[in-house]
C-alpha cells in the first residue's frame, strides 16, 4: 500500500468537503478499496471514511417504503427484522455476500458505487426499481448502473441511501463462483405493482441487466413452470476461466426458475 | 501403551502455541538493524532483458540497495541446480538450463526474480521496486508442455533443444508391446493431471544476516529441510562454507513439498545482506506465492492396459509428458521418473510394464514435488484406467481390482519396486463395507427420483514413502543420501532432548516423537523436547517430505534410544548390583526383573552425570547419536470410495460419502494420522473438483489469487469415514509406513471415477468444476 492520509468524516457535508482534497476517495467498508490499495492497484492520496456517519446508518421501513443508509453493513441488512418482513429477499441476498468478515464491514453504498459485475446488490436494486439517493440528486437504478464498474456517480458525489417500494413477491438465487464466491450468475426476481422484473448479475459482459426472455415468460404466469423450455441467449454474456457464456445462459434460466419458486413459497 | 505412549491419541503439544498465535515464524524474527526487501519480478513470460536502470529506485526514500543479477554473478554466486541426475534413454545426461537467482539477460516466466531492493521499510522497498526501470524485448511464450515439444515452439534454454530436458524410459518395451499385441482386451486412455499451486498457509520468507565480525551468515527460512538448504547453498551457490552458514527453519506454516527446494530469494537475501551490510528480510505476499512457489503435477499421458481373457492385466504401456516449468527445481527430475513410473504397477500383479517420460521446459513457474509427488500422478493414471477397463469389460470395478491384486510378499514389480508387505483385499473389503458398496443401486435410484445423478468410484492406491536406501537412490542419480539422524540427550535430571534431522511444519513431530520416548522410558512427554530445524543444533539431517519422518526419522530415534537404553541399563545394573540382562524399564524406573529393587529414571540419569559411581571404564554422561539408512521404501496402500450426487441443471457435484481404508502399518498417534488423512483427502478433492493453475497462452497466470484459484473450504467437503488396517512394515524397527500423502494420492481418481460413473462418460477434466461437469453432461446427452 502507498502512504495515504486518512480522514474520518462526521457528516455527509463534512465528507463532501473532505473528498475535494487531493486525489481523495471515499471509504466505506473498505472491503473492495483496501485490497485494491494493498495490491497497489488503487493509490488515493486521501481516504474519507464514511462508515462512522450516523445519518448513513440503518434500515427504515415506513409503510411499503424501505430506505437503507449507504453505510449500512451487509450484516445489518441481512439481520434487520423490519426488512425481513418487508422484503425478505433482500435480507437473504445480503446474507449470501462473501463471508462473515466481509458482511460485517462491507456496505450497500460501497457495493453499488463499485458496481462489480459479479456483485449481488446491483441485481436486487435493478429488479426492485430502487432509487439511489446521493448528496446531490436521486437516480433510478436503471440509470445508475452503467456497465462494468461504472455508475452514474460524478466525481465526489456521495451515495447517502437507497430506497424502494417493497414488492409483493421477490427472491434471489445465486450461483457462486467456486473460488471467489461472488456470483457467476445471480438472479433477482420481483413482482410488484409495476409488474415483473428480473435482473441478472455475474453474467452480462456489460454488467447487471434485465432478462427480457425471463420477464416475458413470467408476465403471463408468475410460476416456475412458466420458465420450462425458456432459453436465454448466450450473446452478450461473459466467458472466463470459470464459466462459458453458454453455461451462464443456462444458469440464468435455472436460477430464475428457482427464484420464482422461492418467491412463491 | 501408556496414556502418552505409542498408539495413544495424545493431543498435539505444539498446537497450544499455534492456536494462540504464539508460533514463531520467519516473519516473526527480528534482528537488530534488520531491513526489508522487495523483488522486482518479470511481468512477461518470456523476454530478453535489454536494460536495467536502477538510478531512480536508488534515489527513493529509505532505499539502502538495489542489486541486479550482474552484480550477483560478479560475486560468484552460483546458479540454482536440480539435485537428481536423470539420463535419457540414449544415455545423455538431462539438459539443465541455467537458472540465475536473479535473471541476467532473459526472463522465462511471469514472476522470475530480476532485481532485489533493500529499504528501511517493506513499503519503501516496494515503492522503490516499482521505480526500477527494466527494458524488455518480449518473446513468444509457450505454456503447454506438448506444444513446447513441437517444431517452431519458442525455445527457453540453449542447453535444451526443443525444450526437451530428458527422454527417459523404464521397464521392458518389447515384453509390454507383445502383451498388448496378444491381449484379449486393451483399454486406452488419455490422462491429464492438472497443475496445482501448493498454497501453504504461511507464504515463503527468508531473513539473511551476514555478521561481518564473525564472517558468518545466518539464514532463517521457510524450509522443510534446513540442512539440505545449507549444503546446497554452500556447495553450489557459493554463499559460504558450511561452518560459516547457519540455516534455521523455525515454525513453518505448511509446506506440502513447496518448501523443500532452495529458491532464489533466500540465496539473494544472504548475498544482499553482505552487500548492503544490513540483515535483509523478505516475506512473500500471496501473489508472489502463486507466481513463484514450485507448482505441482502437470502431466499429460497416454496409457494402454492389456488384459487376457480372464481379465488379468498382462501389460501396461505409458507415455508421459511432464511440464517442469521454466527452470529445473531442486528435485523436479525425480518426481516424474523414480517417484512416478516406479509406482505404475499399483496394487496389481502386472508382468510387463513400460513407461516413457519426457520432461519439458515451458514459460511457467517451476514444477516440483507437491504432496504425493509422482505417486498421485501414477495412481490417477492407473486407477482411472482400471475403472474405464472395468466398464469396458462389463465387470465390477471392485472385482476387476481384486482379480489383479498382488497377494504374496515380497513382490518384485517390473519397475524397480519391491513391495514388502500388504493386504490389499483387506482395505478393499473394509472400504466396500463402510461405504455399503452393495447398496449403491438403491441410493442411485433414490437420487434419480430427486433429479440428481448419483455415482460411485473407487481407487486402490499404493505409494512409496521414506525414499531409500541411500546407496540405491545414489545409483539412480540422487545427489544426496536419504537417511536420517537423531541424537538423544538425557539431562542430569532425566528430562530428555531429542535432536532430529526431520523438520515439522504441521506434522506434529513434537508430540509423536516424544510419545516414542515415553513408550521407551516412561518419561512424561512434557519432559521430552524435540529439537529440529537449526543446523547449529542438529548436526545433519535430510528433512521432511515424502512421508519419511515416521519411517526414517523415527527409526533413527529408535536406534539412538536403543543406545541410551543399553547404557542406562548398564548404569542401573551397576548401582543395583544386578545383572545388566535382568534390568527392565517400567513406570519411569529401572528395575531388576522379578524383584522390587529399582532405581528411578532420573536417579540413574543423575548418576551418569555425577559420575561418582559408574561401571569401570564407562564415560560419564548419557547422550547418543544414531544415523538410520532404511533398507527399502515403505508401501502404504489402501482403498478409497467416493460417492457423489450431481445436479444436472447446474453441474454442481456434492460428495455425499467418502470412505478411506488405509494400511499405514503401525501407528504412533491415531489422531494425528487421521488428521493427515483428512488433510490429504481435502487436497485430493481439491485437485479433483476445485483447484487448477491456469496460464493463458501468453503465459500470464490467470489463477494468481483466491478470487480465481479455488482452495477447498470446509463446506466443500463431506465428513470423511476413515479407518486403518495394519500389516506392519518389515523393513523398519517401528513397522510404520507413513501417512502424510496417502489422502492426496488416493482420492482424486475415486472422485473422478464417481463423477464419470454418475454421468456415464469415460473421462472429464480436473478440476471437475460445475461448468465442466455441466458441459460434460450436455455433451453426453447430445450424442
Ligand atoms: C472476500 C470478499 C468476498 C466478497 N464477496 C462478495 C459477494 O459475494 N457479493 C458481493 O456483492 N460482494 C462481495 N464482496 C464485495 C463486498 O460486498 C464489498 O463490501 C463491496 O463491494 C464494497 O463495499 P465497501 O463498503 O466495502 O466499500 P469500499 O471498499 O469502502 O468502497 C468501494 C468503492 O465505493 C466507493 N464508495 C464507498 N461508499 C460510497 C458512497 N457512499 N458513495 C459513493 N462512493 C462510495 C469507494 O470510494 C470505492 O471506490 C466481497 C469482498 C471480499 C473482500
Amino acid at each position: 500500500m502507498y502512504s495515504v492520509n486518512y480522514h474520518r468524516a462526521t457528516s455527509v457535508a463534512d465528507a463532501a468537503k473532505l473528498v475535494k482534497s487531493g486525489d481523495a476517495k471515499l471509504l466505506s467498508g473498505g472491503m473492495t478499496l483496501i485490497p485494491a490499495m494493498k495490491t497497489r492497484l488503487a493509490a488515493p492520496s486521501d481516504l474519507v471514511d464514511l462508515s462512522r456517519i450516523k445519518e448513513l446508518q440503518g434500515v427504515k421501513v415506513s409503510g411499503k417504503t424501505v430506505t437503507i443508509g449507504a453505510a449500512t453493513t451487509h450484516y445489518d441488512v441481512a439481520n434487520d427484522e423490519k426488512l425481513k418482513k418487508a422484503c425478505p429477499a433482500l435480507a437473504h441476498m445480503a446474507s449470501l455476500i462473501g463471508d462473515p468478515a466481509v458482511r460485517h464491514r462491507g456496505t450497500i453504498g460501497g457495493s453499488i458505487a463499485n458496481n462489480d459485475p459479479a456483485a449481488d446488490y446491483p441485481a436486487a436494486l435493478l429488479a426492485l426499481g430502487a432509487t439511489i439517493v446521493t448528496n446531490k440528486r436521486e437516480i433510478g437504478a436503471d440509470k445508475f448502473f452503467k456497465g462494468l464498474f461504472e455508475t452514474a456517480l460524478k466525481d465526489g458525489e456521495i451515495i447517502t441511501a437507497v430506497s424502494f417500494s417493497a414488492p409483493a413477491k421477490a427472491a434471489y438465487e445465486k450461483f457462486r463462483n467456486p473460488a471467489s464466491r461472488y456470483a457467476i450468475v445471480g438472479v433477482f426476481v420481483a413482482k410488484g405493482k409495476d409488474g415483473v422484473s428480473v435482473a441478472v448479475t455475474g453474467a452480462g459482459d456489460d454488467g447487471v441487466f434485465r432478462s427480457k426472455e425471463i420477464e416475458a415468460a413470467l408476465v403471463k404466469n408468475f410460476a416456475a413452470s412458466a420458465l420450462d423450455g425458456v432459453k436465454v441467449p448466450a450473446k452478450n454474456l461473459m466467458t472466463d476461466i470459470h464459466a462459458s457464456a453458454e453455461y451462464r445462459a443456462n444458469l440464468i434460466a435455472v436460477m430464475a426458475k428457482r427464484a420464482v419458486a422461492a418467491a412463491n413459497v | 501403551m501408556g496414556i502418552e505412549g505409542v498408539g495413544a491419541r495424545v493431543a498435539r503439544k505444539e498446537d497450544k502455541r499455534f492456536i494462540t498465535g504464539a508460533g514463531r515464524y520467519v516473519d516473526d524474527m527480528v534482528v537488530p538493524g534488520m531491513k526489508h526487501a522487495a523483488f522486482v519480478r518479470s511481468p512477461h513470460a518470456h523476454a530478453q532483458i535489454k536494460k536495467i536502470d536502477v538510478k531512480k529506485a536508488q534515489a527513493m526514500p529509505g532505499v539502502i540497495g538495489v542489486l541486479t543479477g550482474k552484480e550477483l554473478k560478479a560475486d560468484g554466486i552460483g546458479n540454482l541446480i536440480c539435485g537428481w541426475m536423470i539420463h535419457s534413454k540414449d544415455g545423455s545426461p538431462m539438459k539443465m538450463g541455467a537458472w540465475s537467482p536473479l535473471a541476467v539477460d532473459k526472463v522465462r516466466y511471469v514472476g522470475d526474480a530480476v532485481v532485489i531492493v533493500v529499504a528501511e521499510t517493506k513499503g519503501q522497498a516496494r515503492d522503490a521496486a516499482e521505480a526500477v526501470e527494466i527494458t524488455y524485448k518480449e518473446l513468444k511464450a509457450v505454456v503447454d508442455a506438448t506444444k513446447a515439444l513441437e517444431k517452431g515452439a519458442p525455445q527457453l534454454h540453449p542447453e535444451a533443444e526443443s525444450n526437451l530436458i530428458f527422454d527417459w524410459e523404464i521397464g521392458d518395451a518389447k515384453a509390454t508391446d507383445a502383451a498388448i499385441k496378444a491381449a484379449a482386451h486393451v483399454t486406452r486412455m488419455k490422462i491429464v493431471n492438472n497443475r496445482l499451486v501448493p498454497n501453504a498457509m504461511e507464504p515463503r520468507a527468508a531473513l539473511g544476516h551476514y555478521d561481518k565480525a564473525e564472517d558468518h551468515y545466518t539464514c532463517w527460512t521457510t524450509s522443510q529441510n534446513p540442512h539440505v538448504a545449507r549444503l546446497v547453498m554452500s556447495a553450489f551457490y557459493n554463499i559460504a562454507p558450511e561452518n560459516k552458514l547457519r540455516v534455521i527453519a523455525p515454525d513453518v506454516g505448511g509446506g506440502f513439498g513447496s518448501k523443500i527446494y532452495i529458491y532464489p530469494e533466500e540465496i539473494v537475501c544472504l548475498w544482499a545482506s553482505k552487500k548492503t551490510g544490513v540483515p535483509v528480510k523478505w516475506v512473500a505476499d500471496r501473489t508472489e506465492s502463486f507466481l513463484s512457489d514450485a507448482h505441482g503435477r502437470d502431466h499429460v499421458s497416454t496409457v494402454e492396459m492389456a488384459f487376457d481373457k480372464n481379465n488379468r492385466i498382462t501389460g501396461l504401456k505409458v507415455d508421459t509428458i511432464a511440464n517442469l516449468g521454466a527452470y529445473m527445481s531442486l528435485f523436479s527430475s525425480c518426481v516424474p521418473t523414480y517417484l512416478y513410473a516406479t509406482l505404475l504397477s499399483g496394487q496389481y500383479d502386472i508382468p510387463a510394464i513400460h513407461a516413457n517420460v519426457r520432461t519439458v521446459y515451458t514459460n511457467t513457474a517451476p514444477v516440483d514435488a507437491y504432496r504425493g509427488a509422482g505417486r498421485p500422478e501414477a495412481t490417477y493414471l492407473l486407477e482411472r484406467t482400471m475403472e474405464a477397463a472395468a466398464r469396458e469389460l462389463g465387470v465390477s470395478p471392485a472385482e476387476l481390482r481384486r482379480t489383479n491384486f498382488i497377494t504374496s510378499f515380497p513382490h518384485q514389480t517390473p519397475v524397480i519396486m519391491n513391495y514388502d508387505a500388504g493386504d490389499y483385499a483387506a482395505s478393499l473389503d473394509a472400504a466396500t463395507k463402510a461405504s455399503d458398496y452393495a447398496g449403491f443401486a438403491k441410493r442411485k435410484a433414490a437420487a434419480a427420483k430427486k433429479g440428481l445423478l448419483r455415482g460411485i468410484g473407487m481407487s486402490c492406491y499404493i505409494e512409496a514413502c521414506g525414499i531409500a536406501p541411500s546407496a540405491a537412490v545414489g545409483s539412480l542419480g540422487a545427489g544426496v543420501g536419504l537417511w536420517e539422524s537423531a541424537e538423544v540427550r538425557v539431562n542430569a535430571v532425566g528430562t530428555i532432548e531429542v535432536l532430529t534431522g526431520s523438520h515439522s511444519h504441521g506434522q506434529g513431530h513434537e508430540t509423536t516423537f516424544a510419545q516414542l520416548v515415553n513408550e521407551r522410558f516412561g518419561v512424561p512427554i512434557d519432559s521430552v523436547s524435540i529439537v529440529h530445524g537449526d543446523t547449529d543444533k542438529v548436526q545433519m539431517g535430510m528433512g521432511t517430505y515424502g512421508s519419511r519422518s515416521g519411517a526414517v526419522g523415527m527409526s533413527a530415534i529408535v536406534k539412538a534410544l536403543d543406545k541410551v537404553e543399553a547404557k542406562a541399563k548398564k548404569i542401573a545394573a551397576h548401582l543395583l548390583e544386578a545383572d545388566e540382562g535382568d534390568i527392565v524399564i517400567e513406570n519411569g524406573a529401572l528395575k531388576v526383573a522379578g524383584t522390587d529393587k529399582n532405581i528411578p529414571w532420573f536417579q540413574m540419569a543423575l548418576a551418569a552425570y555425577t559420575a561418582h559411581n559408574l561401571p569401570g571404564g564407562m564415560e560419564p554422561g548419557l547422550k547418543e547419536t544414531a544415523f538410520y539408512d532404511p533398507s527399502n521404501f515403505t508401501f502404504p496402500a489402501g482403498c478409497y470410495i467416493c460417492e457423489v450426487e450431481i445436479d444436472p441443471e447446474t453441474g454442481t457435484t456434492e460428495i455425499v460419502q467418502f470412505v478411506a481404508a488405509d494400511d499405514f502399518g503401525n501407528i504412533i498417534n491415531p489422531m494425528i494420522v487421521e488428521g493427515q488423512v483428512h488433510g490429504g483427502i481435502a487436497q485430493g478433492i481439491g485437485q479433483a473438483l476445485l483447484e487448477g493453475a491456469h496460464y493463458d497462452a501468453s503465459g500470464q497466470l490467470l489463477t494468481a489469487s483466491y478470487m480465481d484459484y479455488t482452495m477447498p473450504r470446509a463446506d466443500d467437503l463431506p465428513s470423511f469415514k476413515v479407518s486403518t488396517s495394519n500389516t506392519p512394515c518389515p523393513s523398519n524397527p517401528l513397522g510404520i509406513k507413513g501417512c502424510g500423502e496417502a489422502g492426496a494420492i488416493g482420492s482424486p481418481p475415486a472422485v473422478i471415477n464417481a463423477i464419470t460413473d454418475a454421468i456415464g462418460i469415460t473421462d472429464i477434466a480436473m478440476p471437475a468444476s460445475p461448468s465442466t461437469v455441466w458441459a460434460a453432461i450436455r455433451a453426453a446427452t447430445k450424442h
